[in-house]
């Protein structure tokens, strides 16, 4: 492919800056800054299906849960180390959307997203159910000292803000690359035309289920490394607001753009950040951000600016 | 040696679909060797795409066989057939209107190169041999009607078929381009076999070695162009008479 | 108790249940048949009505003086025609502006949804408030059994339910009867079909289909308000009450076969009284559970619904 070097250049750029804010940001927003990188990674794993497939899930918090999961309950239950949890909560999470996506993806359009919803939903509903292991909304804390890795505790602010930028900037450089091989164009080729597509030579059904399988791992790495830089595991990372909320920061940055996502999840979590100071009904701004999304820019942030400028951003 | 190599690239045994209490097509048996220019003709709701659905897999048969290179491909999802060497191109034109020349066409190139080398070469090469390469960066849903009929036709070109179904490919097209279009499908016709759903008789006459025409889901005559033209059933069918 | 009188007991609260569930499906099945758009926020307007029958009962008790009874009978016709209004304007607003399309259309109305839910908690604060019912005599159930004397009535301890439950059957089978003939006898119920069975024809033939579907989203909103008018002397009105049934009329409604009438209702009949029946032996987490899997599940391998009849 030809005109590598601008979006390379880009992105490098973009990486940068964040390890740079890091010697620079206030204690607070170093904080924010580390939540957003780790939330934007969910983010990423998101816009794989929904951006760059066109494949509209509901659920998706159920496979952020899984991770989060996944690797919280053998370390508060069996004791496991971190080291061996990780994995873990990724896997486990890869294995899940296998499963879904192998029942989901028999639907399209309306009956996909009303599909994931529910499978998202019974995955809450059964955390709560198993409230004595899980203890359900009201979770449970990863003791600091089990919090680290490779004898680095991640409890501390400056190793988790590092570690954070790597867990995003890996999912990031993985998007690009999926984005501009040719499994990634069969996907936005599918995104854009699926009869086309198939007509093509392709086995649509099974690039889809790469896509869902490979978005669920991306989305459990999110959650299993939340639990682990944040220390705290509890259900509402399992509940609808956590499926909408990916969506909406998608939506916001752009979906089908490999930063759209970041900016998405930095933009909303500061502005509900705020929101919150002021009111408790803070999850109005997502619902009017949403709403105005739809209506008035469809694209996303960065969407509009490729439509507008930048014909070459991934 | 082979079968394959002498005997028909692709044949349907009493090939038969229905939809709810209509006949769509009615046991159609039906060979197409190497290196013809087949065209298919008949009048309208005579069966012909839902026959050629049949063929490529996007339509599930009622009854019957379809074999293609001697192997029975009669439960191989569409995506399998082509994945054997058909190639398909739609009726109504279906690019990806959003994505660059060159990426549609990539598409079409690259499934069949193991690991992605001489992707570019080849995707120009499509694209100059229907006239488009100076546009490769353009966006296909900013082209011309005839333009995007002419990429469909590069995207199958490129995926190298042994077999090349048309669906009505002249349709929309000014005279100048059917000239054009014409003088391309025969340059096709020596690497490719062409199956040619075609109305305009001026196209089939000029083009088609052999004609076969479908009425009402069967298969009401075949043969070289000068014996369908004679032929008074074909005309009866024509005509209404 | 027994095991016979605890069914009954648990089938009557099922179909009060039931009763009003019919009512918030129907105005989702509605919206769904004709629209063929989902709309996520429809619990909100659930939620809503059951605020405005708060406001209005409170405010014709406070400020009118007004028997309970007259504050129940204006909150059952304000409180869903604010509703509708309100959906009337969401429509023309938001969805009319998207084209409808079902993907954008559902993402718009769970912006709608938090939009609608949150203002209510800034407006009507996190109390869940009661209203009171207009009556609300108990009756108690008799049963029969065949002891050592022969065949008896007894009158089981706390087996009974109150004239008001029976009248929220009651009502909303008439509300259910009235919404039929509106449908089946009337012209916009006419216009509505028409519509629904194909949108370029009967734009062809000169209906204003954007008005058909701001009157069809007001009334799918509307009935949705008159079950939580019913039902909020039961319950209490609370911002948040709009999740559960949301949640339950979709599983009706694709339980149903989506945009099945007919289906609707006797989806919302089997999973109202299961539903009564089911938490009595089971927890009600796994009954939600069970419930949200075999929506999936129905959707997956029987998209028509249980009910609906095979397409080709």
């Amino acid at each position: 492919m030809t005109g590598a070097a601008k979006p390379v250049g880009l992105h490098a750029l973009v990486l940068a800056i964040l390890l740079a804010l890091h010697f620079v940001l206030p204690d607070y927003h170093h904080g924010v800054l580390a939540r957003v990188l780790t939330l934007a990674t969910f983010a990423l794993g998101y816009n794989l299906m929904f951006g760059y497939t066109g494949l509209l899930s509901l659920g998706h918090a159920l496979f952020f849960a899984a991770g989060l999961y996944g690797l919280g309950m053998p370390m508060q239950h069996l004791g496991w180390s971190a080291e061996v949890a990780l994995p873990f909560g990724i896997a486990f999470a890869a294995l899940l959307a296998t499963g879904v996506g192998a029942l989901a993806l028999r639907t399209q359009g309306v009956a996909f997203m009303i599909v994931t919803l529910m499978f998202a939903q019974a995955g809450f509903l059964t955390l709560l159910y198993f409230n004595e292991f899980t203890r359900g909304d009201e979770g449970f804390v990863i003791a600091q000292e089990a919090r680290s890795l490779f004898g680095i505790s991640l409890a501390d602010a400056d190793a988790r803000y590092i570690a954070a930028l790597i867990l995003f900037a890996v999912a990031m450089i993985a998007t690009l690359i999926l984005v501009r091989s040719p499994a990634g164009r069969v996907l936005v080729a599918i995104r854009e035309n699926e009869e086309r597509a198939r007509m093509l030579g392709y086995d649509v059904a099974r690039y889809k289920l790469l896509a869902i399988v490979a978005s669920g791992a991306m989305c459990g790495a999110a959650g299993a490394a939340y639990g682990l830089l944040f220390g705290y595991v509890g259900a509402t990372f399992a509940s609808v607001q956590y499926s909408i909320l990916p969506l909406l920061w998608v939506l916001l940055g752009g979906a089908g753009t490999v930063l759209g996502p970041l900016i998405g999840t930095a933009f909303m979590t500061y502005l509900i950040d705020l929101g919150s100071g002021l009111t408790d009904a803070y999850m109005l701004l997502a619902g009017a951000a949403l709403v105005l999304l739809t209506l008035f820019a469809p694209a996303g942030l960065l969407g509009e600016v490729r439509k507008r400028w930048a014909g070459w951003l991934p | 040696m082979t079968v394959a190599a002498s005997g028909p690239l692709l044949e349907t045994e009493g090939l038969t679909r229905r939809f709810g209490g209509l006949t769509a097509v009615d046991h159609v048996d039906f060979q197409l060797f190497p290196g013809e220019i087949r065209a298919l003709i008949g009048p309208n709701g005579a069966g012909k795409t839902t026959f050629v659905g049949l063929l490529s897999g996007r339509i599930p048969p009622s009854e019957g066989r379809v074999r293609f290179g001697g192997e029975d491909v009669t439960r191989l999802p569409a995506h399998a057939r082509m994945a054997r060497g058909m190639a398909y191109t739609f009726q109504i034109t279906s690019v990806f209107a959003n994505l660059s020349l060159f990426d549609n066409v990539a598409l079409a190139v690259q499934r069949r190169l193991a690991r992605g080398e001489g992707l570019e070469a080849e995707t120009m090469a499509a694209l100059d041999r229907v006239g488009l390469a100076g546009r490769a960066r353009q966006t296909a849903g900013d082209l011309s009607y005839g333009h995007q009929r002419l990429l469909e036709i590069a995207m199958g070109l490129a995926q190298r078929p042994r077999l090349l179904i048309l669906d009505e490919p002249t349709q929309g097209l000014s005279d100048g381009e059917i000239e054009g279009f014409k003088a391309l499908v025969r340059d096709v016709a020596a690497e490719a076999t062409v199956l040619l759903i075609e109305h305009n008789m001026d196209v089939v006459m000029s083009l088609a070695t052999r004609i076969t025409v479908l009425d009402m889901g069967a298969r009401l005559a075949e043969g070289d162009p000068a014996a369908i033209h004679a032929d008074a059933a074909v005309q009866r069918a024509y005509l209404g008479g | 108790m027994d095991f016979g009188p605890y069914l009954v007991f648990a089938s009557l609260e099922g179909a009060v249940l039931a009763a009003t569930l019919s009512l918030t499906a129907l105005g989702l099945s509605l919206v769904f048949g004709v629209m063929r758009v989902v709309n996520v926020a429809h619990g909100e307007f659930f939620m809503l009505g059951a605020v405005a029958a708060w406001f209005v009962s409170a405010l014709g008790g406070e400020a009118l003086g007004l028997p309970a009874w007259a504050g129940f009978a204006a909150a059952l016709v304000l409180a869903p025609a604010a509703v509708g209004a309100l959906a009337w304007a969401a429509d023309r607003a938001i969805l009319a502006r998207v084209g409808y399309d079902p993907e954008r259309t559902i993402v718009a109305t769970i912006g709608l949804l938090y939009i609608l839910q949150q203002l209510t908690l800034m407006g009507y604060g996190p109390e869940a408030r009661p209203v009171e019912p207009p009556f609300n005599a108990r009756i108690a159930l008799p049963w029969p059994e065949w002891g050592a004397d022969g065949f008896a009535w007894t009158w089981p301890w706390g087996f009974g339910t109150t004239s008001y439950k029976l009248f929220v059957i009651v009502a909303a089978a008439a509300l259910l009867m009235a919404v039929w003939a509106v449908l089946s006898r009337s012209r916009f119920g006419l216009i509505m079909r028409a519509t629904q069975y194909d949108r370029e024809t009967a734009q062809a033939f000169g209906i204003p289909v954007g008005k058909v579907y701001a009157w069809t989203f007001a009334l799918g909103a509307a009935l949705a308000a008159a079950a939580a008018v019913l039902i909020v002397p039961i319950q209490q009105a609370h911002y948040l009450m709009g999740g559960d049934p949301l949640l339950l009329s979709f599983i009706v409604v694709i339980i149903g076969g989506l945009g099945s009438l007919r289906g609707t209702v006797l989806a919302a009949l089997l999973i109202g009284m299961s539903d009564g029946v089911i938490s009595v032996f089971f927890s009600p987490t796994l009954a939600k559970i069970l419930a949200t899997l075999l929506v999936a599940l129905v959707l997956v391998f029987r998209p028509q619904g249980l009910f609906g009849a095979k397409t080709a």
